[in-house]
């Protein structure tokens, strides 16, 4: 308890004085200062969406033609399993609670450094090693895994997916769970016991509290993830039965265990850019978030709620208890719900500054919307009799997760570059960017769902002619190649502002929060002084005085005995 | 007996022949682009789905239509605030600060309660169709064993008539037209899916489980029927057909199938 | 410390309610009991949490009106740089692969863990949080 009883504005250990560090990429490897490793998270991550997107633009091409010739149909299947293993366990996650939380969140609740700054390291290298295993699995005999990204047994025993690659693959996700784990304690912890004084935590940013709960839901979800890998490799090796029939074991078990951390997963994924969000809609609108306890408590009951619903993924194994599922996975669309309209209320009556990261916020809020009118459905199980393991699947989770992932990812990425780096990013090809990925995206995605209703499974690298989804296919494959195409955009984007720097200040966009109160980049153990803390918006109280949030009531106006201007 | 009036111009499986592109295809997008518009018109339109060739998946089809009709009714309530917001507020100019309004009880209640009663209603309409679709039959006029491996099907009769998938040829699965057949699902090897996008129904073949449920197809013709849930190299063409015939026909198909055919 | 006790408290008790009534009305022994393991993953932390706010006085952080200078001393000790993450995160890697290649692999790996971890906690030891 030493952290949470000495605290000075000022921390730093006896030697950081005149900070002397090495220096190259012996400060790569060593570095423990969370901004450092935030931004390895962020560019490795980001590296990885590269990747799973290049195989993602394979997938595409393959189904341009009803028996496409691109891959052969193991390879195909080995790129969509590795293409959606990269997207969640390696991109989606370690970008926001590696990356952006890793940087930002220390920042916004006024900490020197995350709680564990060696752990913190640690998990970026088991995260890196981690993804280098998965993506080993393409160099063995037999290649990768080749059994989707939820590993289904006995599709994933031994007998029926033999050699080194499945291996790589599960070893691959134990270290990147491990990672996670590691970044989730660091995350919890350093919320609750290195805020500065005066930041309560009903004053955190709503980012920070999302990453609280995402901490809170990893812990929960990541251990039994890890759990089911030792169980699979075992069964696989060791001669165990968990999930094989003939020794006494139960396929459907695994279904359970994955779901039962699948489902938390996904809101691990999606809440940090449901964060970012919430970020980025107050300071374009140049409005506080709009009911900041109800986000909090909505962002609790989706937490709660989502530990209860892993069975919806399992709705036609005719094992499952629907009724129950249906009601829990149909009562997270309250709080999804509630925070969709915080959103729309926080931008009500604000005044809309339309840059980049606020577009991508708003391409966030319109693709996730839609993939959740299709969640609400698919949460019922009659309907998702009839589309289930269909593209209408597909096309939902890609609406929610990637769309959460890329659109608020992106608008994350443009809101807080000029923090990370000091330097702006240009707004007229971000705003291209934006156009070309937001219409391509929902090119991809839309079609899809039709296809899906027309009954073409997912997974499959040939489909029938008479299936009369050609031409759906041809929609989102040409979708696709243009999503591809808006990413090459942001690349030129990020090299331009990389050869000809525009420095940015310290708060370019009128920010709120505390990492808007330091410089930028931040310097060793990120703030030199901290403003006092009166609200959740410490630096709009002390750039619009006038404005604070400590002299204004709930609906705007000022408080009494304050001079409205 | 109940007798369905939509619109038969949904060749569903082979019954489509060969174009190259799909008819469907390019109907789809239309008919939901201008689903808004035929809403008044009372126009019973498919929204892209299957209309059901079983009384189950017809079930399902109306849930689903029920169900895009609340969502149109949500999308325009959503999606107009977003884009009144947008045209209202994103024209002012300049750094002025707005209103700093950071909460509004009385309308946070009233966007959590709404979705809520929402879902609610959802909710029961859900159970009542899932209990119609779940139902299983206790004497139905056929029970019919259906056993998914890799990569094929099996559909076993009675009186030991079978049908298999033998290399590239797929196995039609033959059905009575308004008789329940209770099929017993079972997987030989890995997890399969029993899929048949025109009866708007899928289930999973597990390994160690055995699934009961219900079929009463109130159409008659050829469909097409996969497998949804991955199962290996061959996944995409385990294939297979259901026909669906009078049951004058199916008996004479049955008895001419014989013991012989056996497999 | 109120309000991170009651943030577990909530969803250890929220699940713990999920689980009784999935217990009874599903009587299905697999998912109650990883419910039950949830529900224990929000009450375990919750009562920590608990027993912690009870003995403490509230923290500068804790305190609306606090001041920057309310808080005396240091946050703690924060290494500025070290390589040993790294020799465990690589060690981790080795052993590891060793599940996938054979043995020889986990002969270094474990070597290197058993390196990395002495020094780390010895530097730790030397000032610096862990």
């Amino acid at each position: 308890m030493t952290i949470a009883e000495e605290r000075s504005e000022l921390a730093h250990e006896p030697d950081a004085g005149g900070h002397h560090g090495p220096s190259g990429i012996y400060k790569w490897l060593t570095s423990t200062d969370h901004k450092v490793i935030g931004k390895n998270y962020m560019y490795t991550s980001l590296v990885f969406l590269m990747i799973a997107g290049a195989m993602a633009m394979i997938i595409r091409a393959q189904l341009v033609q009803p028996d496409g010739h691109i891959v052969s149909q193991q390879m195909y299947n080995e790129l969509f399993t590795i293409h959606g293993s990269i997207m969640l366990y390696l991109f989606a996650g370690p970008f926001a609670f590696g990356g952006f939380a890793n940087f930002i969140l220390p920042l916004q609740i006024g900490a020197p450094d995350m709680a564990f700054p060696r752990l913190n390291a640690l998990s970026y290298w088991l995260y890196l090693t981690g993804g280098t295993t998965m993506l080993m699995g393409f160099f063995v005999t037999g290649g990768a895994a080749a059994f989707g990204w939820v590993s289904y047994a006995p599709l994933s025993s031994y007998t029926n997916s033999p050699g080194p690659g499945p291996d790589l693959w599960i070893v691959a996700i134990a270290l990147t769970g491990f990672s996670g784990i590691f970044t989730a304690v660091n995350l919890v912890t350093t919320a609750f016991y290195l805020r500065a004084p005066g930041m309560t935590m009903f004053r955190m940013p709503i980012f920070t509290w999302n990453m609280v709960v995402t901490g809170i839901l990893i812990l929960i979800a990541f251990p039994i993830l890890t759990a089911a890998m030792v169980m699979l490799y075992a069964d696989r090796h060791l001669g165990t039965h968990f999930f094989t029939v003939a020794g006494g074991g139960s396929p459907v078990m695994w279904q359970n265990l994955f779901w039962f951390f699948g489902h938390p997963e996904v809101y691990i994924l999606a809440l940090p850019y449901f964060g970012i969000a919430s970020e980025v809609f107050p300071v374009f609108a140049k409005k506080p978030i709009f009911g900041y306890k109800g986000l909090v408590f909505a962002t609790l009951a989706i937490a709660g709620l989502s530990t209860g619903v892993w069975a919806h993924h399992m709705y036609t194994t005719g094992t499952v208890l629907l009724p129950f599922f249906a009601a829990l996975s149909l009562l997270i669309a309250v709080p999804t719900g509630i925070k969709v309209f915080t959103w729309i209320g926080t931008l009500w009556g604000g005044n809309l500054q339309f840059k980049t990261p606020m577009l991508f916020a708003l391409g966030f809020l319109v693709t996730f919307t839609m993939g959740g009118f299709s969640g609400v459905m698919l949460a019922s199980p009659p309907f998702d009799f009839a589309v289930h393991d269909t593209y209408f699947v597909v096309a939902h989770f890609h609406q929610v997760l990637a769309g959460t992932a890329v659109f608020a990812g992106f608008a994350g990425f443009y809101y807080w570059y000029p923090k990370l780096t000091g330097r702006m990013m240009r707004e007229s090809l971000g705003k291209l960017q934006f156009w070309i990925a937001f219409i391509a995206f929902n090119m991809t995605f839309i079609p899809q769902y039709l296809a899906g209703l027309r009954g073409m499974p997912r997974r499959i690298p040939v489909y029938l002619v008479s299936d009369h989804v050609t031409f759906l296919n041809q929609v989102s494959s040409v979708g696709a190649f243009l999503t591809g195409f808006s990413f090459l955009i942001w690349l030129l984007n990020l090299w331009i502002s990389w050869r000809k720097p525009i420095a940015a200040g310290d708060n370019p966009w009128d920010g709120h929060t505390l990492e808007w109160a330091t410089s930028s980049p931040p310097p060793h153990h990120n703030f030199t002084s901290l403003p006092p803390i009166r609200s959740q918006r410490p630096v709009w109280d002390q750039n619009h005085p006038e404005y604070a949030d400590y002299n204004t009531e709930h609906d705007g106006t000022p408080k009494k005995g304050v001079e409205a201007k | 007996m109940k007798k369905l009036n939509y619109r038969r111009d949904t060749p569903s499986g082979p019954g489509g022949r060969r174009r190259l592109l799909g008819r469907a295809g390019w109907r789809t997008p239309v008919a939901l682009g201008g689903a808004a518009l035929a809403l008044s018109a009372c126009n019973v339109t498919d929204f892209g789905m299957h209309t059901g060739a079983t009384s189950q998946g017809s079930d399902i089809f109306h849930l689903y239509q029920t169900f895009i009709y609340m969502a149109m009714g949500v999308a325009i309530v959503t999606f107009g605030a977003l884009l009144y917001v947008l045209l209202r507020y994103g024209r002012r100019k300049g750094d002025g600060v707005p209103r700093q309004r950071h909460s509004n009880v009385k309308i946070e209640i009233v966007y959590t309660v709404i979705p809520a009663i929402i879902v609610a209603v959802i909710f029961f309409m859900t159970v009542g169709t899932e209990n119609k679709v779940d139902a299983v039959s206790h004497n139905p006029s056929l029970n019919l064993t259906v056993t998914g491996f890799q990569w094929g099907w099996r559909f076993t009769y009675p009186d030991g008539v079978s049908v298999v998938s033998q290399g590239t040829n797929y196995p039609q699965m033959v059905l009575p037209e308004g008789e329940t057949t209770k099929v017993k699902l079972v997987s030989q090897d890995v997890v399969h899916g029993f899929y048949v996008p025109a009866f708007n129904f899928s289930r999973y073949a597990l390994p160690g489980v055995t699934n009961y449920f219900d079929l009463t197809p109130n159409k008659l013709g050829t469909f097409i029927g996969r497998c949804s849930q991955l199962c290996g190299l061959y996944h995409a063409e385990m294939l297979f057909s259901v026909r669906v015939v009078t049951p004058a026909q199916f008996n004479a198909w049955l008895s001419s199938q014989g013991k012989g055919a056996t497999a | 410390m109120k309000v991170e006790y009651r943030v577990y408290l909530g969803i250890g008790v929220f699940v713990l309610l999920v689980t009784v009534v999935y217990f009874f009305w599903a009587k299905e022994y697999g998912g109650a009991m990883m419910l039950f393991g949830t529900a224990g993953l929000g009450i375990l932390p919750a009562l920590y949490l608990g027993w912690w706010k009870r003995r403490m006085d509230p923290r500068p952080e804790d305190v609306e009106e606090a001041t920057m200078a309310e808080s005396k001393g240091a946050v703690g000790a924060f290494p500025d740089h070290t390589i040993f993450p790294f020799v465990l995160g690589i060690g981790a890697f080795l052993t590891a692969l060793s599940l996938v290649f054979g043995a020889w692999t986990a002969v270094i790996g474990l070597s290197l863990i058993v390196f990395a971890a002495t020094s780390a906690t010895l530097e730790s030891r030397r000032g610096g949080a862990v």
